[in-house]
């Protein structure tokens, strides 16, 4: 398969602080990939130089075999990455549906004028975008909630709102970062269903950051493991759950001797 | 090119002067901002009470200089805490906006209940020295530029000494770096900022007794304009950090001095709003401050 | 025909009907002059209440520099109408442009800073237009521009404020209004959904500019002159309040902002040094009871009233 994004050794320096170092990794069309890593491992710090929050300070991104490193995170998303955030970000004090139509906007094609004088092709637009984000809406059954504002829903349907806003998008590449912080063990196996789903349904390539072991192993096909911003391991759930330096990072050397 | 000179060492004497009181002003700001991320609008208007409060002690109670600075001193900080009670105090979980919004609010409240109250006509502060006027070469200093100088430097003495070296100083660092971290600490957070509304209002006013003393006029809206600009020598040193005010103040005086001396008074204005501009496009951190981003 | 088509072609007769009303009650003199003249500044008061609600309350971006368009669409227009005899239309449009190239130029370094930083930026560079106009003796310095010409009318101020607001309403349903409406919500997210932040802040702060710069022109055509020290801070606030008053984000609370204040102050004419006082203290009282404005970010509409209502609310409403 098409090599999708490709990260070739970078690094990211704050100051004195090497949060992450010479990070190599790749992600195929249609894969769905895990990292984790405990606290401070530096996962968040990755996905912020994937998605062009940060430049990394060594070291260049290759998108769909485009560089994507050094370009603002808006480019990014217009190359077809797009996100979720450890803490949830949604536009609260708009609808609901008005979150999923607002990403929709790199796809629209009317201009200013067309809009001001509402001629047919802002018509014609408006009614499409409305209509897709209902339909979105829908998968994530939402769809009674579409004109309720975001800040008023339940925690648990805050985190489904920003996936679809993340797939409003129409992205080649879905990096959610710690998308089940929070949830019960029960929502927790549901998510990691519906990913899966996601990644089939709308054929796309999911990076998913998790600092609980357990909950990736299940769904990933492969996972990169990060422990004081350095990679000590990649491979399928098999072969991380029998790594040694992973089993080190997680549970201590002591439990090993 | 000597007249050049004489014109350049003059100009920097008065922009001294000048931009030692900007420096009084400014350290209110910096400080205020510092504590609880509130640009005070209102400090100008402090500053311009101060000047009146000096006003009423030297005509109607006929104290000489120390003592009306004093005074002068003691009421705006007063007035500082009653302000901060009143109006910023409930509105310290607001979003910034609504903040700043009331702290223009009150800075125009101040200013047109001046207007009712004393006439929107300048008063003649009285003449508190004999002024005594020195000539070394073609220079001119007169008293008042000595007398400004002396007491900013003794007002900001005491407070870098408030500041570093006594609890409620200390207190007030604490605060500033992290509040929530100073209140679980045992820091009473209410008392401390009361403490710097009531420090910054007393260097305020002492700005504005001194400018009286210094212009010889005051009137209710003075402190509009020294009062932003106090606001652009804070930010030229960066926002939060007192040496940087002090800084930033003399900076800023002397820009402006410079600026009047030899292109054009009417410009001086924009050149101090241009340096704000300019300082927060290429290094909104001050001169002395340090970049930080936002969390992702 | 389309529910959006349907609802402006309703909101436009209601615009047609409420002129002819007030059109008819001026001929007849049944409104005076004091109060036509308030009418006239009313329009004028809403136009740049609305486009300052662009800028601040749907992009969430905090200018408080407005007077600074204002003036320059004052002095541009009168320089086109007075210096070089040409048209009205042609000074508004001018006037509009040339403020807009200046909010644009403006824009673009400045909305770089957020928050704080913003606001007083804005404040400085409206203070610099002033007193860079100040200082141009070709337009009279301190003494102001005068001999305007009075060609602002009652109808010509409130179509161009119909046009206004219909303009910014129009802008806030489209796809570049919801960009908007996402960075004040939360840039970094909007950034990550692929917009371009930078691109749609400067495109609402052009947009404003130049509505301001419309209002500008109105302004200088009705009053006889343009003098710098009509377009201080003060003014900028003026403004501010009337936003704020009615709720950021709210096009009908800015149109009411405008309208309430308007009256508060032809009320208080005679009592000039109690208006700042009042504006202040409302804006504070304001804040510490009612931070979201009379409205909050909502629009007015019709429902609220069941049958009744007023015809500001409906011309605005959400769709």
């Amino acid at each position: 398969m098409a090599e999708l994004l490709k990260v070739d050794d970078i690094s990211m320096v704050f100051g004195g602080l090497r949060a992450v170092s010479n990070l190599t990794m790749h992600i195929d069309e249609g894969e769905l990939i895990g990292m984790i890593g405990p606290n401070g491992a530096g996962k968040t710090t990755a996905f912020n130089m994937i998605t062009g929050v940060y430049t990394p300070t060594e070291g260049d991104i290759y998108f769909n075999g485009q560089k994507s490193s050094g370009k603002k995170s808006y480019q990014v998303a217009q190359m077809g990455m797009s996100r979720t955030f450890q803490n949830i970000r949604l536009f609260s004090e708009l609808p609901v549906i008005d979150n999923v139509k607002i990403a929709y906007n790199m796809h629209v094609s009317y201009n200013l004028a067309d809009a001001i004088v509402r001629d047919k092709k802002y018509l014609q637009e408006e009614d499409l975008i409305t209509q897709k984000s209902l339909d979105l809406l829908k998968i994530f059954h939402m769809e009674d909630k579409a004109y309720e504002m975001a800040k008023n829903l339940p925690y648990g349907q805050q985190r489904r709102l920003e996936i679809a806003r993340a797939l409003a998008t129409e992205p080649k590449l879905l990096l959610l970062d710690e998308p089940a912080a929070g949830m019960n063990p029960q929502e927790t196996k549901e998510l990691m269903e519906m990913i899966r789903w996601i990644r089939d349904e709308f054929k796309l390539s999911v990076l998913l950051i998790e600092h609980d072991m357990n909950l990736v192993m299940g769904v990933c096909e492969r996972i990169y493991v990060l422990e004081y911003g350095c990679l000590i391991a990649e491979g399928n759930p098999e072969e991380i759950k029998h790594n040694k330096r992973v089993i080190e990072a997680y549970l201590g050397e002591e439990v090993i001797s | 090119m000597e007249s050049f000179l004489s014109q350049f060492f003059q100009q920097l004497i008065n922009g001294i002067s000048l931009g030692s009181i900007y420096a009084l002003i400014a350290l209110g700001y910096t400080m205020i901002y510092g504590i609880i991320k509130l640009i005070n609008f209102a400090h100008g208007d402090i500053y311009m009470l101060g000047a009146y409060f000096g006003f009423f002690t030297t005509t109607q109670l006929r104290l000489s200089f120390i003592p009306a600075i004093i005074l002068a001193m003691v009421c705006a900080a007063l007035t500082g805490i009653i302000i901060e009670r009143v109006a910023y105090k409930p509105m310290r979980n607001a979003p910034r906006i609504a903040i700043l919004i009331t702290a223009i609010g009150v800075s125009f409240f101040l200013e047109y209940t001046m207007i009712l109250l004393v006439s929107p006509q300048p008063r003649t502060f009285p003449a508190v020295f004999t002024p005594v006027v020195y000539k070394i070469g073609s220079l001119v200093v007169n008293s008042q530029q000595i007398v400004i100088l002396a007491s900013a430097v003794i007002l900001m003495a005491v407070l870098t000494f408030i500041v570093n070296k006594t609890k409620v100083g200390k207190a007030m660092r604490a605060v500033s770096f992290d509040t929530d971290a100073a209140r679980l600490m045992g820091i009473n957070i209410d008392r401390v900022i009361s403490t710097t509304f009531a420090l910054g209002s007393a260097l305020a006013a002492a700005g504005g007794v001194l400018v009286g003393v210094y212009y010889n006029s005051i009137d209710p809206l003075m402190g509009m304009m020294p009062g932003l600009k106090a606001f652009v020598a804070a930010v030229l040193g960066g926002i939060g950090i007192i040496p940087g005010a002090m800084m930033g103040g003399l900076i800023l005086g002397v820009v402006e001095a410079m600026i009047s001396g030899f292109i054009s008074s009417t410009l001086r204005d924009a050149a101090a709003f241009g340096i704000l501009i300019l300082i927060l496009l290429y290094k909104p951190s001050g001169l002395l401050g340090k970049n930080i981003r936002e969390k992702v | 025909m389309n529910p959006l088509r349907k609802f402006d072609f309703q909101a436009i007769v209601a615009c047609i009907i409420t002129f002819a009303v007030f059109q008819t009650l001026i001929a007849t003199e049944l409104i005076g002059p004091f109060w036509e003249l308030n009418m006239v500044l009313i329009c004028i008061n809403v136009i740049l209440s609305v486009s300052l609600n662009l800028i601040n309350g749907y992009t969430g971006q905090f200018s408080i520099g407005h007077a600074g368009f204002m003036a320059v669409g004052a002095y541009i227009s009168a320089i086109i109408t007075v210096k070089l005899g040409m048209s009205f239309p042609l000074g508004i449009l001018v006037a509009t442009v040339a403020a807009g190239i200046l909010g644009f130029l403006i824009g673009l370094p400045t909305l770089r800073l957020n928050g704080d930083y913003l606001a007083i930026a804005t404040l400085g560079l409206g203070e610099i237009i002033r007193i860079c106009i100040l200082n141009i003796d070709y337009v009279g310095g301190a003494s102001g521009l005068m001999g305007i010409p009075r060609l602002t009318t009652f109808a010509s101020a409130f179509w161009i404020m119909i046009f206004v607001i219909f303009f910014i309403k129009n802008f806030k349903n489209s796809a570049h209004g919801r960009c908007c409406l996402s960075i004040r919500e939360n840039e970094i997210a909007a950034d990550t959904m692929g917009i371009n932040t930078t691109k749609y802040k400067v495109m609402a702060f052009t947009l404003g500019a130049s509505f301001a710069g419309t209002a500008g022109a109105l302004f200088s055509h009705y009053f006889f002159l343009a003098h710098p020290a009509t377009f201080t801070f003060m003014r900028s606030f003026d403004i501010l309040t009337m936003v704020v008053l009615g709720g950021l984000g709210s096009m009908t609370g800015a149109i009411t902002g405008a309208v309430l204040l308007t009256f508060i102050s032809a009320w208080l004419s005679d009592y000039p040094e109690w208006r700042m006082i009042i504006y202040a203290a409302t804006l504070i009282v304001l804040m510490l009871h009612r931070p979201q404005g009379l409205f909050g970010s909502t629009e007015l509409s019709l429902k609220m009233f069941g049958l009744g209502g007023k015809d500001d609310g409906r011309i605005a409403e959400g769709r």
